[in-house]
């Protein structure tokens, strides 16, 4: 055979070739840019119009941003260093106001001393949202919390905080990733007792009040056990009245009592020292956390077959969201006072957080809604297959997975509602971008200072929510993966 | 259901109404809207309670007296002399300007930006990434007075223009001046003017505008009569006859007739005192929050029609591709109709929050709805509620009428699934 | 669970609030804080510094009546109000007084229901223009871009005034005073309208205060001053004569530095009424003998309020002008303590 073969077939290659480089064009650089930026005329085209814009921003704004100035006390000393440095007639950017005011863009007027009770306030936050949002790898809920943990101890311990409060933070924080290590669920406490301790942090006064605000659902639950050995339904009356009663008429004077018989008090601080970032970011977390409730009961009520319930759901719904939130702002500063008993009077913050809860509760409804509907429908029939009732079936099976799926447009939700929070600069409290800009300039030292403290207040603003979208694009991609 | 479990008809109690889920949801409805009504009837007689202890009253008679304030540009003739109802219906008209023309751009925008991204272009594609990301995660508020500062800052003011060695100079054969307070474009003029329809309410409609319409129209209409000619008689001979010059004809010729006989010409705007006349003055505050807002819906568009365009499957451009349909075809007849039942309804509510936020006019001195019925004749007349009730009404009545619109829309486009 | 600090705040606050509007005195005593309405942010009459202390005009007669009323001028929250909110934020009871330079005008005092204490700083409109543009009256502004500050009595005026006297403008509304200088430095305005106190300390506020000039026409009539609710009249009679004592004290020469020794060596009748010395003016109002001395005391008379806040030695610069007291050819004129 192989003598056939050597016969028939003149050439026989007998070993492989080796193998030989790319042509210079399919290779490297070369072909990184010819597949990448050249690989047509259209593209080429789009290539020397993205370059020539590159080019433009660089050519305008690197000089002014070249010729930055960190140390001056007002805006004409800023120009004549300038000046004495560049040369007659150039410009640059000058950074000492966010230097010389960064304080006051990040807290406001809130008293110096206590700067440290919002960043602890701020820091503990990331441990009540460890078990809802970063319950999703153990990694990240790590690398979250001891990002946190070193961060707020740093700041607090800059700003000043008394011993006791940091070492509180400490063993907060230790305890906390200790804990998140085995079960992360047991947070979930902390996660609840939060709101109580956060408002106590940022408004300060006495422990009792945000205490007897707890006895409440405490009393009701109560109530519900006692009342439910005669009748389910005195049970839920009681557990829905008592604490009513309680909250209106008794825990004022109990929170009074208690206190002066044992002091928790902690300096208070007045709403209308909030300003800055601090506002923003107050308003913004007390609204997205006021909203869920009861953003979950009108997603409820808007998919119920009740028909009066549904048709009421979609009335608020789509009046919240056919409105402008500058108009429900309007409303919280001029006509809420209005709806409101004569002589009731509560100030202009709480007023805001209440219209913001509602403008994002209709936004929640709506992505919470779109949780719902896109559970399987097995998940419902399983649930009536098992006979629960409708309320056990959303708060065992439902709920908790279609709040699961919600999360990324809850995020984005939240998003939103942070940057609209600069809204609130037009019924007059202290945004940080508009009138937080417009109150450092008009002191004497930075008037006319216009770029700078707009650049700076965006710059946060695009890091903070750049970062929660990446995050809930994040989870998005895992859930995604979960559901396949 | 079963045949022996038929219960024996109880008499009715009492208690059924919470126990017996026949009755059940029955009596939640009720107990909910009794809820609802008496927390409503508690706002109201709040109201009125509050309403008397000030000595104030509700009524809406505000809106016909003398408004006594200017507004820059009225869409309709406006002056001082108006009542607040007219300087109301001026704002609303502003709103809507800046809405149509803000989704009409941030659509165009949107939909280049959501395709580059998507490109195959390295850099083209990371630089429309960094314009998404840059507008998604900055307050609106910001990119509105930083537009309006550049602006400002940027372009001359119209006395640049002034004088023998003028600074700045105009554009477009000096039709045109960009300058820092507003642009300046030339009007139309007419030297054989038919004079105008009276509409009432000093509204006047040119009866040359409603003739260039009638001629765009008779001229579509035809346009259509014709390709319908003509595909009749593809279908029966089988060759199409030529008809892209029948149809350029009638579109365009009655228009051109028209302007010779109205005799159209640009009168492009002069320098005369502090400001140029005579022609049409945008004011940057429109152009400002125009521009903001289409770059800061763009972005946002952009993002939706990505991902419906991811959310069409490959194979189907595989699919087109195999039948040797050009990329930029299969991107036009292919993927874009499949992908837009995806990017409507996002839109949608893109379209009513560029609606909701062009409120932030009052931050550029753009007197829309809110600059005027919400701003100064809320201000002057101290009718608070009746104000903010009114304005939140027709904000609530644009929302309806544009979702109302689109949603028709959406049911035209959606793939009728049988 | 969440739902329920919502619910106990409402619940705190409905029961801290004072209930009642009627009777504004004995609110403010058991608050013990003074609820004062004043501007968000405007140089020498409100604005608070980079701690949140606020100074200025305004300020000074708020913490003369909270002296007077409380006893300690520091007892005094600042509600910050914008144009819209102001009228509002007093009908509602947020505020107890409103010292936010505002114009004392007829359908202000009749159909907003409020009620003017007095005037505390006599003004008016005015224009100010860059010197290059050539215009020395205001009758020459035909045809001009004019900025203004949006919610206030301003724009009215504007449009009465260009009326009137048959021209034509192009208004461009600026809802905050930063933002309308802005406009007007960078030429994007012909003129800049507003009350001429503000035109003064824009102007002087300026790099080049040289190149711009303030029309002479004051095109129109601005009292500005402290508004209380309508209804309440003893509140309205402690504003109005606790800003009477302050004016009535620089026409006496009672100044924050003699006051202690004044009370006890004055021979001069009218001033130890106004002291406290001999009759009990204070028990006629509801408040003690010594009101008007700790009213005195928080910062200086009239006249050294305004040296303080906006006076020529400071950046702003204003002369007395209609604000010199009537016995220097002025409008300040205190009713006589009696």
């Amino acid at each position: 055979m192989s003598e056939l073969h050597a016969e028939t077939v003149p050439f026989v290659r007998e070993t492989m070739l080796p193998p030989a480089p790319p042509p210079t064009q399919e290779a490297g650089a070369v072909r990184w840019l010819r597949t990448n930026l050249f690989s047509g005329p259209v593209n080429s085209a789009l290539t020397i119009l993205g370059l020539l814009i590159v080019w433009f921003l660089v050519n305008h704004f690197w000089n002014w941003f070249a010729h930055s100035v960190w140390n001056a006390g007002s805006l004409s000393e800023c120009r004549q260093i300038i000046i004495d440095r560049w040369g007659e007639g150039s410009t640059g950017a000058c950074w000492a106001v966010v230097r010389e005011r960064w304080m006051q863009f990040t807290f406001g007027f809130y008293p110096s001393g206590l700067y440290w009770r919002p960043t602890m306030a701020f820091g503990l936050l990331f441990v009540a949202l460890a078990p809802v949002l970063f319950s999703e790898s153990r990694k990240i809920r790590r690398i979250v919390l001891l990002t946190a943990a070193v961060l707020t101890l740093s700041a607090m311990a800059v700003l000043g905080a008394p011993t006791h409060w940091f070492i509180f933070a400490a063993v907060i924080f230790i305890g906390a990733t200790v804990i998140a290590e085995q079960n992360p669920g047991r947070l979930l406490i902390f996660s609840l007792l939060f709101p109580f301790l956060g408002v106590w942090w940022l408004w300060g006064g006495s422990l009792w009040g945000p205490i007897m605000a707890l006895v409440g659902p405490v009393l009701g639950w109560v109530a519900y056990r006692l009342l439910g050995r005669f009748s389910p339904i005195l049970a839920g009356i009681g557990m829905i009245l008592v604490p009513l009663l309680w909250w209106i008429f008794l825990a004022g004077d109990a929170a009074r009592d208690a206190e002066n018989l044992a002091s928790l008090a902690i300096p208070a601080v007045a709403s209308d020292r909030f300003g800055g970032f601090l506002l923003s970011i107050t308003i913004g977390l007390s609204g997205i956390a006021l909203s869920l409730p009861l953003g979950i009961v009108l997603a409820l009520a808007r998919r119920s077959d009740m028909f009066l319930v549904k048709t009421l759901a979609v009335m608020f719904i789509e009046f919240i969201r056919g409105v402008p939130l500058i108009a429900l702002l309007f409303v919280a500063s001029l006509l809420l006072n209005y709806f409101m008993p004569p002589g009731t009077n509560f100030d202009i913050i709480l007023r805001v957080i209440i219209m913001v809860t509602v403008f994002a509760a209709a936004y929640m409804a709506e992505v919470i809604r779109g949780g719902l509907a896109a559970l399987p429908k097995g998940q419902y029939e399983a649930a009536d297959a098992l006979g629960l009732d409708y309320w056990k079936a959303q708060r065992l099976i439902i709920l908790p997975q279609a709040l699961k799926i919600s999360i990324p447009g809850i995020v984005s939700t939240f998003i939103g509602m942070f940057k609209d929070t600069t809204l609130v600069t037009f019924v007059g409290l202290y945004d940080p971008l508009k009138s937080m800009s417009d109150a450092v300039r008009a002191s004497t030292d930075w008037k006319g200072i216009y770029w700078e403290p707009y650049i700076f207040v965006g710059l946060i603003f695009f890091i903070i929510c750049f970062g929660m979208s990446r995050y809930s694009m994040y989870l998005e991609r895992r859930l995604q993966r979960e559901h396949r | 259901m079963s045949d022996t479990a038929i219960p024996a008809q109880t008499p009715f109690r009492l208690s059924m109404l919470i126990y017996d889920r026949r009755y059940r949801s029955l009596t939640f409805q009720v107990i909910v809207f009794i809820l609802v009504m008496a927390f409503g009837w508690w706002l109201i007689s709040n109201t009125i309670e509050n309403l008397r202890v000030l000595g104030k009253d509700f009524n809406f008679g505000f809106l016909f007296q003398r408004a006594g304030y200017d507004i820059p540009q009225p869409p309709i003739p406006y002056t001082s002399d108006d009542t607040h109802l007219r300087a109301a219906v001026v704002g609303v008209l502003n709103t809507l300007i800046v809405t149509v023309l803000g989704c009409i751009a941030a659509t165009v925008l949107g939909v280049i930006v959501g395709v580059a991204r998507l490109s195959n272009n390295w850099l083209f594609a990371r630089l429309m990434t960094i314009y998404v990301e840059a507008f998604r995660n900055v307050p609106l508020l910001l990119w509105i007075l930083v537009v309006f500062s550049v602006f400002r800052e940027v372009l001359p003011p119209p006395n640049a223009f002034r004088g023998e060695n003028a600074t700045a100079s105009m554009i477009f054969f000096d039709n045109v001046a960009l300058t820092n307070r507003y642009t300046a474009i030339p009007t139309l003029g007419m030297t054989n003017d038919p004079g105008s329809l009276d509409l009432g309410w000093r509204i006047t409609i040119s009866w040359a505008t409603i003739a260039f319409a009638v001629a765009l129209i008779g001229g579509w209409l035809v346009h259509r009569a014709i390709a319908n000619w003509a595909q009749k008689t593809q279908d029966q001979t089988g060759s199409r006859p030529t008809t892209w010059w029948m149809s350029l004809a009638v579109m365009t010729v009655p228009s051109l007739l028209l302007i010779w006989y109205f005799g159209l010409h640009l009168i492009p705007p002069e320098m005369k005192g502090f400001n140029f006349v005579g022609g049409l003055n945008i004011s940057n505050g429109l152009v400002a929050l125009w521009l903001a807002l289409t770059l800061y819906t763009a972005a946002f568009i952009a993002e939706i029609v990505r991902a419906g365009i991811l959310a069409i499957s490959k194979g189907q451009s595989e699919a087109s591709f195999a039948l040797g349909i050009s990329p930029r075809r299969t991107m036009s007849l292919v993927v874009l109709p499949q992908a837009l039942r995806v990017i409507i309804p996002p839109l949608i509510s893109q379209y009513l929050n560029l609606m909701k936020n062009s409120s932030l006019a009052i931050a550029v001195g753009f007197m829309d709805l809110k600059g005027t019925l919400g701003g100064t004749t809320l201000n002057q007349t101290g009718r608070e509620l009746e104000s903010i009730l009114l304005m939140m009404g027709i904000y609530l009545i644009l929302s309806l009428i544009i979702s109302a619109g689109m949603n028709y829309f959406n049911s035209r486009v959606k793939l009728k699934e049988r | 669970m969440k739902k329920s600090i919502f619910l106990g705040t409402v619940a705190a606050a409905t029961l801290t609030a004072g209930m009642g509007m009627a009777d504004t005195l004995a609110d403010v005593k058991a608050r013990g804080e003074l609820n004062c309405g004043v501007n968000t942010g405007l140089v020498g009459f409100a604005a608070p510094d980079a701690n949140g202390n606020w100074t200025g005009f305004d300020v000074d007669v708020c913490k003369a009546v909270a002296a007077a009323v409380l006893g300690d001028p520091a007892k005094v929250k600042y509600v910050p109000t914008t144009g819209q909110t102001r009228f509002t934020a007093l009908a509602s009871g947020e505020v107890d007084v409103l010292a936010r330079n505002s114009t004392w005008t007829f359908s202000r005092d009749t159909d907003l229901k409020l009620d003017f204490a007095g005037v505390n700083y006599y003004d008016g409109q005015g224009f100010m223009v860059s010197k290059d543009l050539g215009v020395t009256s205001a009758k020459e502004l035909d045809g001009a871009t004019v900025c203004i500050q949006t919610g206030t009595t301003t724009e009215l005026n504007l449009a009465d005034y260009f009326k009137a006297n048959n021209m034509t403008y192009t208004p461009v509304n600026i809802d905050s005073n930063a933002e309308g200088e802005q406009q007007y430095m960078a030429g994007a305005c012909d003129a800049y309208t507003t009350d001429a106190s503000g035109l003064a300390a824009t102007r002087a506020a300026f790099a080049d205060p040289e190149n711009h000039i303030i029309l002479p026409e004051i095109i129109s009539k601005e009292p500005l001053g402290p508004a209380v609710r309508h209804g309440d009249s003893n509140w309205g009679d402690i504003v109005r004569w606790t800003l009477y004592a302050l004016i009535a004290a620089e026409e006496y020469g009672i100044t924050s530095k003699n006051i202690e020794e004044l009370a006890k060596s004055s021979q001069n009748p009218e001033v130890q009424r106004l002291l406290g010395t001999t009759d009990d003016l204070g028990a006629m109002i509801g408040l003690d003998k010594e009101w008007a001395r700790r009213a005195i005391a928080a910062s200086g008379n009239y006249g050294e309020i305004f040296a303080a806040n906006i006076g020529e030695q400071t950046p702003i610069g204003l002369a007395r002008g209609l604000n010199a007291q009537w016995t220097q050819g002025g409008l300040m004129y205190a009713m006589p303590f009696r």
